[in-house]
């Protein structure tokens, strides 16, 4: 499904992703977990073209998409959903969620596609249905959340993108968001990459994981494999967060 | 035929060799960041660890050898903290101190899954009754085996190595249908059955799973036929993982190698060159999963070469040959190896002087058995018989502590020793 060779990212001068390299399946859930700063959302940007990577491939249903614009990349069936949701927060829910199907708007099938959409997004999250002609902003962080997730949903993507999906909300509303997510994949197929601070609970959504520490790949495995890692519990999952290296 | 991870084994070749490259960067980051050898490598050739961009780059890298984990003896070459290890064992290194390695708890569960494929290969599975008749102890073998055969959800009887009366009667009363142990011990067991009128087709026994010291096709055919059983051969090391590496599935045609945890390469022992594709060379192996203690390139000193072609099985992986020699001079005698350096080295000091001597790995009545072979000289001649024979106790007695197995010392004529035969001789490789 996507396949990431050797990729190298930069912000200015400075090297954010060093020579990373992982893949997904179809229908498969995997966590990105690492510290603040390691380069997370970097590699989420640079998958989906808006932080283009100085060298490497990115191969998507094996396209290699390295080179293309974000509207390129989220036509080809790859949505983000980013950091901080980002609605816009004057317009109302429903708004929000027709311009996450901007791209479906050109053609005719391309609107009853959309439609589609909308349909299934306020299936999966009755309450935006009842706040639709609400302003975003006066939605709660979790219900910004889900307005978030379904607006990427509205483009129909095969890959779903997810920054930080849980930061700041309550954990009720993390496993909300986390059911539909589940939902997704065994209902539509989609491929996920997931992107958390939140460790424990993307290992315990995803099937596989990477830890990506300081722009570089440390450990890859499954993700039940990771939970129990110990080295991944101490730097990621706050286990003895005190200690320190000592031999 | 069962496979016990058919995701992983029967992997395309563009997936495997993605995953080996996302495991080989992650390995070369965190042995870059943790281990202090490999840190001082790495920079005396210049490389850093995003040099590696694929697969064919690892040949830059350099080799890790035996003397490399002697000098950082114990526990130098760890790349966890001790605290996360939960297991601690050893083999008998080369002459100098044993070599420790270490296991994480993760690297506990990927060792069982990696010795419950190839046990499911060679045909073992949870209705088996599984007869460990390898040394329980600091060696490997046994607990791999023991952990493999456990995740498969087999009967496991840990019985251990010796009494031999012993053995048998568990086999015959607990119905034993699996039975690990070194090939030499399996003729040992055929041989006393045969003495004490047991029919060995009367037993439970189907599989045997062999392995720990080199054997040959005759040998596997002999050991089939007396047991009456098939007999698959298994390949690992414990400077590696220990047993899990390779294993043959029931075509016994080849070992084949767990690719996604290891990328083995051929190389010529002389020059280091990597070999091309199906060549006979020296196997050096690079793990992929390891925490505790991950090894890069890694020279195993076995001789073999590699089959790429596709197996009957449906396994993807590549499929090794058995060892056919060493190179380097260590013979592997009842699952023990015996560096020639550490015989000379005691024979050297117990005679005061350097005789011709010769060692000879043979194997008497289908067990292994070490005969050192010593010249007469001046100085071992001009003593009395009797001095001679307290020479040779004694001597015998320091190799015996050093190598920690029985050998028996001859004192032979001068000049009895044929010029250019080699100080070592195994009869055993046919």
């Amino acid at each position: 499904m996507l396949v990431i060779k050797n990729l190298n990212t930069y912000y200015g001068q400075v090297h954010v992703l060093k020579n990373v390299s992982l893949h997904l399946r179809e229908g498969e859930i995997v966590a990105l977990i690492g510290a603040n700063g390691a380069g997370k959302t970097t590699l989420l940007n640079t998958v989906s073209g808006i932080t283009p990577a100085r060298s490497g491939i990115v191969s998507y249903r094996g396209l290699p998409v390295q080179d293309l614009p974000p509207h390129r990349i989220v036509g080809l069936g790859v949505s983000q959903v980013p950091e901080g949701r980002q609605v816009f927060k004057p317009l109302v829910v429903e708004e929000n969620l027709e311009l996450g199907a901007y791209l479906l708007h050109r053609n005719k099938e391309g609107k009853e596609e959309a439609k589609k959409n909308l349909q299934m997004v306020y299936e999966l999250f009755p309450v935006l249905a009842e706040r639709r002609r609400q302003p975003a902003g006066t939605l709660s962080g979790g219900e910004q959340q889900m307005l978030a997730v379904g607006r990427a949903l509205m483009a129909g993507p095969r890959l779903l993108l997810l920054d930080e999906p849980s930061m700041g909300l309550a954990p009720l509303i993390v496993q909300e968001i986390f059911r539909v997510i589940r939902s997704l994949v065994e209902e539509r197929k989609t491929t996920i990459l997931i992107v958390e601070q939140n460790a424990k609970a993307a290992l315990n959504l995803a099937d596989r994981g990477y830890v990506l520490d300081t722009g570089k790949i440390i450990m890859e495995g499954a993700a039940s494999d990771l939970l129990v890692n110990r080295d991944v519990q101490r730097a990621y999952l706050g286990r003895d967060k005190k200690e320190i290296w000592e031999r | 035929m069962n496979i016990w991870e058919p995701a992983q084994e029967c992997m395309s070749r563009d997936e495997l060799e993605q995953l080996q490259l996302e495991r080989l960067q992650a390995t070369i980051n965190r042995v870059f960041k943790n281990v202090t050898f490999y840190r001082r490598e790495f920079s005396r050739m210049g490389i850093i660890p995003e040099d590696v961009e694929s697969l064919a780059h690892l040949k830059r890298l350099p080799f890790t050898t035996t003397e490399d984990l002697d000098k950082n003896y114990p526990y130098g070459m760890f790349a966890v903290p001790l605290r996360e290890v939960v297991r601690i064992h050893s083999s008998s290194g080369r002459g100098g101190k044993p070599v420790v390695v270490g296991y994480t708890k993760n690297d506990i569960r990927v060792w069982s899954g990696l010795v419950a494929r190839f046990m499911t290969a060679a045909g073992v599975t949870r209705d088996d009754v599984v007869q460990i008749a390898f040394r329980y102890g600091l060696f490997t073998g046994a607990f791999g085996l023991h952990y493999g055969a456990e995740a498969i959800g087999a009967s496991v009887i840990p019985i251990s190595t010796g009494n031999t009366e012993k053995q048998i009667m568990i086999m015959q009363d607990y119905k034993t249908t699996a039975l690990v142990c070194t090939p030499g011990y399996a003729l040992t067991l055929a041989e006393r059955m045969e003495k004490t009128g047991i029919d060995a087709r009367g037993l439970s026994l189907r599989v045997g799973l062999f392995g720990g010291e080199p054997w040959s096709e005759t040998m596997r055919r002999d050991i089939e036929n007396r047991l009456s059983i098939t007999a698959t051969d298994n390949y690992g090391l414990s400077e590696v993982i220990g047993p899990g590496v390779a294993g043959e599935c029931v075509h016994k045609c080849g070992m084949h190698i767990a690719e996604d945890a290891f990328i083995p390469e051929i190389i010529d022992p002389l020059t280091g060159e990597t070999l091309p594709p199906g060549q006979t060379g020296e196997l050096v192996l690079t793990t992929l999963t390891k925490q505790a203690f991950p090894m890069i390139r890694f020279r195993t000193r076995d001789i073999t070469s590699i089959d790429y072609g596709r197996c009957e099985c449906g396994r993807t992986f590549v499929r090794m040959k058995k060892p056919s020699g060493r190179s380097d001079d260590v013979l592997i005698v009842k699952g023990v190896n015996v560096s020639p350096a550490q015989i000379r080295e005691v024979l050297f000091a117990a005679a005061q002087g350097e005789p011709r001597y010769q060692i000879i790995a043979d194997r008497m009545d289908s067990k292994d058995a070490l005969e050192v072979r010593i010249e007469v000289t001046e100085k071992i001649f001009s003593a009395e018989l009797q001095n001679q024979r307290s020479f040779l106790e004694m001597v015998r007695k320091r190799i015996e502590a050093s190598i920690g197995i029985h050998v028996t010392v001859k004192l032979v004529e001068p000049g009895s020793i044929p010029e250019g035969e080699g100080t070592i001789i195994d009869k055993r490789i046919i």
